[in-house]
């Protein structure tokens, strides 16, 4: 097991590598030029010399490379254009938000797939079977801004229960966890429906298995059949569409975050975008990416945990 | 088994699946309105009437008017062609990278192979819409460069799925036939292998036009895409997000056409992909 983590952690190093150096591309090879799209088409050429100067755009882009790279590694993604203050600093206060939101919505879609796709693949053909087919269906093609927007115009405008936007920090459990309750359905669901698709399938399959059969055959009850014998090999298929998701729910937190107002790192590189704060936005795709690549990693290693033919093929 | 008994077969399954039979009427619809938007629209989507702001469904309007009057029906319509226009465009720009990446690099392998691939894996790393929204920040917020942006994120997508068929297809008795007989490498890949790669690219790009869809939806929704006064799905949702109390009905109407619109291409894409299994099994 050491030794697979090991391996996979050593494959990681080239690929984050060249993810660096397409971060680094963002600002300084693509064709948009930084130093215009901050300071405008109106600026004067001696103020966006003078711009370039200040930033060390003028240097040989190697020589930029390697110092923004030794910089990266040491935690320091430069300072925002606009305020000033260290990007890593902006990143790490927002991402207590935003883990807490992935978690939720994470919560959320487990908590309606398993009962979902254990229900639908045990009573296949029944009614239950058809309304947990029909969701993961349409679940799946559900623009998550447009359920956001009818989530919040039902539970928050018509009927009051929740609040429309915002973000209660913890230590106030209550109105902390009733202002992600939204956010989290309307990034959970789309998971949520792939899920429910995954296992049901999953169990089907398990089902059929012989050493089910035995189970069943030994006079074991149905529930203990499924959630002892069935359950575990299902899991995997649950594991491996989480893994494959984990980039459109980070993506889909940038969407979330900024309906509903939630201070995550999400809405900080929104408004960078809009605020052309180039550094920012290079930080927090670098870290998004980073943090992407990693979760591949332990979402690897857990597989190989729930399958032991992965780490010993 | 000739093509044509093969054809006739997914043909067969495929009419035989109610998803794929749905998601293929979705699609035919979405495709009518897109090309028959001028005649189908009552009213020009841009042309305001301030008479007449904010109202809800009527007969005149039967989707309501926005908030400078706008009839929403003929810019849910209107909005259809740059729906259309995002789908077809992004997945001709993956095709247009991908396809040639993921023919060299299964028809080559070795060196070349391994240094595609890890480009490719290079992309990967980066979730889809961050990767979107990066470079479209960069260039700027423009359709263009949204679409161009969501392109470039599903290159990796059809290049790995084109390498996979390339390498399975390339090991039957054909290709060597083909070799044998003194054919070059270009023309064993264009006349004999592309050919048996396209079922999986049809039923990957249904599924890549129902994604960029939503992904040029959701950039314009945060203002990173198309920009106004041409009517887009995101825009339309967009603004309706800030009449939610007052005026549902324009957020509800452009967010069920995106709905439909994305569930048909998927639902067709699943159809396809279950048409064509017992072949892509074979």
């Amino acid at each position: 097991m050491i030794q697979f983590v090991a391996r996979r952690l050593l494959a990681t190093v080239p690929l984050l590598f060249f993810v660096s150096l397409v971060v680094f591309s963002f600002v300084h090879v693509l064709p948009g030029d930084p130093a215009v799209l901050f300071l405008g088409e109106e600026a004067t050429p001696e103020t966006l010399a003078k711009f370039r100067t200040r930033l060390g755009f003028d240097r040989p882009l190697v020589t930029q490379y390697v110092e923004w790279l030794g910089r990266a590694l040491r935690g320091d993604l430069g300072r925002s254009l606009r305020t000033n203050q260290p990007v890593t600093e902006a990143i790490l206060q927002r991402l207590p938000v935003t883990l807490e939101l992935l978690g939720a919505a994470l919560a959320v879609s487990l908590a309606i797939a398993i009962p979902a796709g254990i229900v639908s693949a045990v009573k296949r053909n029944s009614g239950v079977d058809l309304v947990s087919t029909v969701f993961a269906l349409i679940g799946f093609s559900l623009p998550n801004f447009w359920l956001g927007l009818i989530l919040i115009y039902v539970f928050a405008l018509l009927l009051r229960w929740l609040p429309p936007s915002g973000f209660a920090p913890l230590p106030a459990l209550a109105d902390n966890a009733r202002s992600l309750i939204l956010p989290a359905l309307t990034l959970g669901t789309a998971l949520a429906a792939l899920i429910t698709r995954q296992l049901r399938s999953g169990m089907l399959e398990v089902l059929r298995q012989d050493y089910v059969r035995t189970a069943q055959a030994k006079g074991l009850g149905q529930g203990v059949v499924v959630a002892k014998h069935a359950l575990k090999n299902a899991l995997i298929a649950v594991v491996t569409v989480i893994g494959l998701q984990i980039g459109g729910l980070l993506g889909n937190t940038i969407i979330t975050e900024s309906l509903f107002a939630l201070p995550g790192v999400g809405r900080l590189m929104i408004d960078a975008v809009f605020s052309r704060d180039f550094f920012i936005v290079q930080g927090v795709v670098l870290f998004l990416a980073v943090g992407y690549v990693l979760s591949n990693l332990i979402v690897d290693v857990l597989y190989s945990y729930l399958d032991p033919r992965i780490r010993l093929g | 088994m000739d093509p044509a008994s093969l054809r006739a077969i997914a043909l067969r399954q495929f009419r035989r699946s109610w998803v794929g039979q749905v998601g293929a009427a979705l699609v035919v619809l979405f495709l009518i309105v897109t090309a028959l938007a001028p005649l189908l629209a009552p009213y020009d989507p841009i042309a305001t009437d301030f008479a007449n702001v904010l109202s809800p469904p009527t007969r005149a309007h039967p989707f309501g008017t926005d908030d400078i009057g706008r009839d929403i029906l003929s810019r849910v319509i209107h909005g259809s062609r740059v729906s259309l226009q995002a789908g077809l465009f992004t997945v001709a720009v993956a095709l247009t990278v991908g396809l040639p990446l993921g023919l060299i690099a299964g028809f080559r392998g070795g060196r070349v192979d391994d240094l595609i691939m890890r480009g490719i894996e290079v992309i990967l790393s980066f979730p889809t819409l961050v990767l979107a929204l990066g470079i479209t920040a960069v260039l700027g917020p423009r359709l263009i460069h949204a679409l161009f942006a969501i392109g470039i994120v599903f290159v990796p997508h059809f290049a790995r799925l084109i390498r996979g068929q390339v390498l399975t297809v390339k090991e039957n008795d054909f290709i060597a036939a083909a070799h044998a007989l003194g054919a070059s490498d270009a023309r064993v890949m264009g006349r004999h292998v592309l050919p048996n790669c396209l079922a999986p690219i049809l039923v990957q790009s249904s599924f890549s036009i129902a994604f960029a869809i939503l992904t040029e939806a959701a950039l314009s929704f945060l203002g990173l895409g198309t920009q106004p006064p041409t009517p887009s799905w995101g825009i339309m949702l967009a603004m309706g997000r800030g009449y939610l109390e007052q005026a549902p009905w324009l957020g509800a109407f452009p967010g069920l056409a995106i709905f439909l619109t994305v569930l048909g291409f998927n639902l067709l894409g699943d159809g396809i992909r279950d048409a064509l299994d017992p072949r892509l099994k074979a």
